[in-house]
């Protein structure tokens, strides 16, 4: 089936033929208060709901309920409740985690281990032999909730996601992250982000325009592919620029100033 | 904009069906399957596309050294108070209820009065008694609407405090926060609040109303905890999504750290900031007309997406806090003042204007 590739799965896509090892990305959102990245995580979940393959999405929400969700995919053309049915969608409401702050951070860790331990239960009874579904998508709505759930220490939510990506190579699984860059500007919090970003293989980062609020244009979007690679089978990096507007059953990716 | 769109797609609530729950005041039906709760102030309804949506987090952002957030928080809890709506009152004071005191009284809307003039007119009108029957049919139809409409959103007069009877009331809860160290039991006290008023699926039957004054105050025992007042806003925001209601928080973000301010931005559904305007501002006046009666600046730096991906975009983010006749608040967009023909630059001194618009935070 033909398939049309949005400029965004373009910059995103671009080399996944070569990449021969299987050993699946970490692809790292970042926005901020004035534009929203929510968007890119629906369309990536559309992306990985909506494909021939038995793609397995596993959803870690702390920002928003299912509802929310369910709402936004189904107008995106897809039906969350009959997808977790059919096991391709499993959703983990981490809302209410929350992990006092007891002294020694004992169990502000044990929260975040139970909720690898899930995962990894989850990623492990997918790729058993007998079910054949080899694709898996992991996403986190979003990072500095996880860090709000673990009481501030940075430490014990770099080790959950270290813990996470150990998972792309052993299962060859997809990590995406959403995470709010404005907060990490100051810098005595800049470790998180920083380390989020070295971990991951593709950073998208999305911005509001330069020139102020717009109704047809909602903002931009740069996308840097660490792993892409050229012609000769060379690694380089690629930056991919280009201006987006949200809709509702979608959205538009376009290069700034071709729209008329 | 987004009301038109979501009729637009073939996922809009059909608003016929649920028609009936319409009727209870105070409550409106928004898109996306969304309720909205009124706040108070009609121009700011407007503006954010009905109100604020039930389960919705509201972070408004003090200006230190005007009480402008006050208004907001005031209008709002009157709202709630008009509607029977229960409230939870949270303020860094030792006696949170004296607060109540302040609150602004509904004003007779205009309809109301010229209903009352159409009363007396009646009265006089004696050769036309014949026809009374006929306008006896229409009568309790128009009053009806009216009714509904009124509801929803009344005007509050700044200058007449609001009566007794309404916020004694049992349905008004205060609490202290001025007592060190107590989130704990703070939170314990929102959602037993927040458990009055649970979502169900039979449609929305009472809605609730929390204002929380100057969160992280540096009286407040909590203050150092940064970690502490994170996770409580964000798990207030997680208890009120599964409830029918709306949590209002004011902060003074010039007195907690950057970083924890950007995250209580993230968090919130809806954020705003005031501001207030200086008295010897010549520039500003030049610019701007009506500059005399404005009192400060209202700017809406997000609008809620529940249930939904596509953002609001205002067609101004910025708006100027009025007193109409002293007593009614309203919000208006700036106005560029005219250019002085005199002085015939009028092309060089708009390109001025935009190119200085993004140092500024006005935007027209």
């Amino acid at each position: 089936m033909e398939q049309y590739l949005s400029l965004l799965d373009q910059a995103i896509e671009e080399d996944k033929t070569r990449v021969s090892d299987g050993a699946g990305r970490v692809v790292l959102i970042q926005d901020c208060v004035e534009t929203s990245g929510a968007f890119l995580l629906h369309h990536l979940m559309k992306r990985a709901l909506s494909r021939e393959s038995s793609e397995t999405v596993i959803f870690v929400a702390f920002a928003q309920p299912f509802s929310h969700y369910d709402r936004i995919l189904k107008k995106l053309g897809c039906n969350l409740i009959t997808l977790s049915q059919n096991g391709r969608f499993i959703f983990f409401d981490m809302l209410k985690l929350d992990c006092p702050d007891e002294v020694g951070g004992g169990r502000t860790k044990s929260g975040l281990v139970d909720l690898f331990h899930k995962i990894h239960k989850a990623t492990e009874v997918i790729a058993s032999p007998e079910t054949k579904k080899s694709c898996i998508t992991i996403m986190i709505d979003d990072l500095s909730l996880v860090e709000v759930a673990a009481h501030g220490s940075s430490n014990y939510v770099l080790d959950f996601l270290h813990y996470c990506q150990t998972l792309t190579s052993e299962v060859g699984c997809t990590l995406i992250l959403l995470n709010h860059e404005d907060i990490y500007s100051s810098s005595e919090q800049l470790t998180l982000n920083l380390e989020v970003e070295y971990l991951a293989d593709i950073v998208i980062k999305a911005k509001p325009l330069a020139t102020g609020l717009a109704t047809d244009v909602h903002g931009q979007l740069t996308v840097l592919n660490k792993r892409s690679s050229n012609e000769h089978g060379k690694l380089k990096k690629r930056i991919h620029n280009f201006q987006f507007k949200v809709k509702e059953n979608g959205v538009e990716y376009f290069y700034s100033g071709s729209r008329t | 904009m987004a009301t038109a769109k979501s009729r637009a797609s073939s996922f809009s609530r059909n608003l016929t069906s649920t028609g009936a729950v319409s009727y209870i005041p105070g409550i409106k039906h928004g898109p996306n399957g969304t309720t909205f709760l009124s706040s108070g102030i009609p121009d700011l309804d407007k503006i954010l596309g009905g109100g604020f949506p039930l389960g919705s987090l509201v972070m408004i952002m003090e200006d230190a050294e005007a009480p402008h957030h006050l208004l907001l928080l005031r209008t709002f809890m009157s709202q709630g108070l008009v509607h029977e709506q229960p409230l939870l009152y949270a303020s860094p004071s030792r006696d949170p209820r004296t607060f109540l005191g302040t609150l602004p009284s509904p004003l007779l809307s205009k309809e109301e009065k010229t209903l009352k003039n159409e009363q007396e007119q009646e009265k006089g009108l004696r050769i036309a008694w014949q026809y009374k029957k006929y306008f006896g049919e229409n009568q309790p139809n128009l009053e009806n609407s009216r009714d509904t409409r009124r509801e929803y959103c009344s005007e509050f007069d700044l200058r007449k405090p609001m009566e007794r009877h309404l916020f004694s009331a049992k349905f008004v809860e205060c609490f202290s926060t001025l007592d060190s160290s107590n989130l704990p039991a703070f939170r314990d006290s929102c959602s037993r609040f927040l458990e009055k008023v649970p979502r169900t699926d039979g449609g929305v039957r009472c809605a609730g109303r929390i204002a929380i004054h100057s969160f992280c105050a540096p009286q407040c025992g909590y203050f150092n905890n940064e970690w502490d007042m994170v996770s409580f806003i964000g798990s207030l925001k997680n208890m009120v999504r599964s409830s029918n209601a709306v949590v209002v928080v004011t902060f003074p973000p010039s007195l907690i750290s950057p970083s924890l301010s950007k995250r209580w931005q993230h968090m919130a559904d809806t954020l705003l900031s005031v501001r207030a305007i200086p008295d010897e501002a010549k520039e500003m006046s030049k610019l701007l007309t009506g500059y005399q009666d404005m009192f400060g600046l209202l700017h809406v730096h997000k609008v809620a997406q529940i249930n939904t991906q596509v953002p609001v975009i205002l067609e101004a983010s910025t708006f100027s806090l009025k007193l109409q006749r002293r007593r009614y608040l309203v919000l208006e967009r700036l106005h560029q003042a005219p250019v002085d023909g005199s002085s015939g630059t009028s092309y060089n001194t708009s390109t001025s204007c935009s190119g200085s618009s993004k140092a500024s935070p006005f935007d027209f």
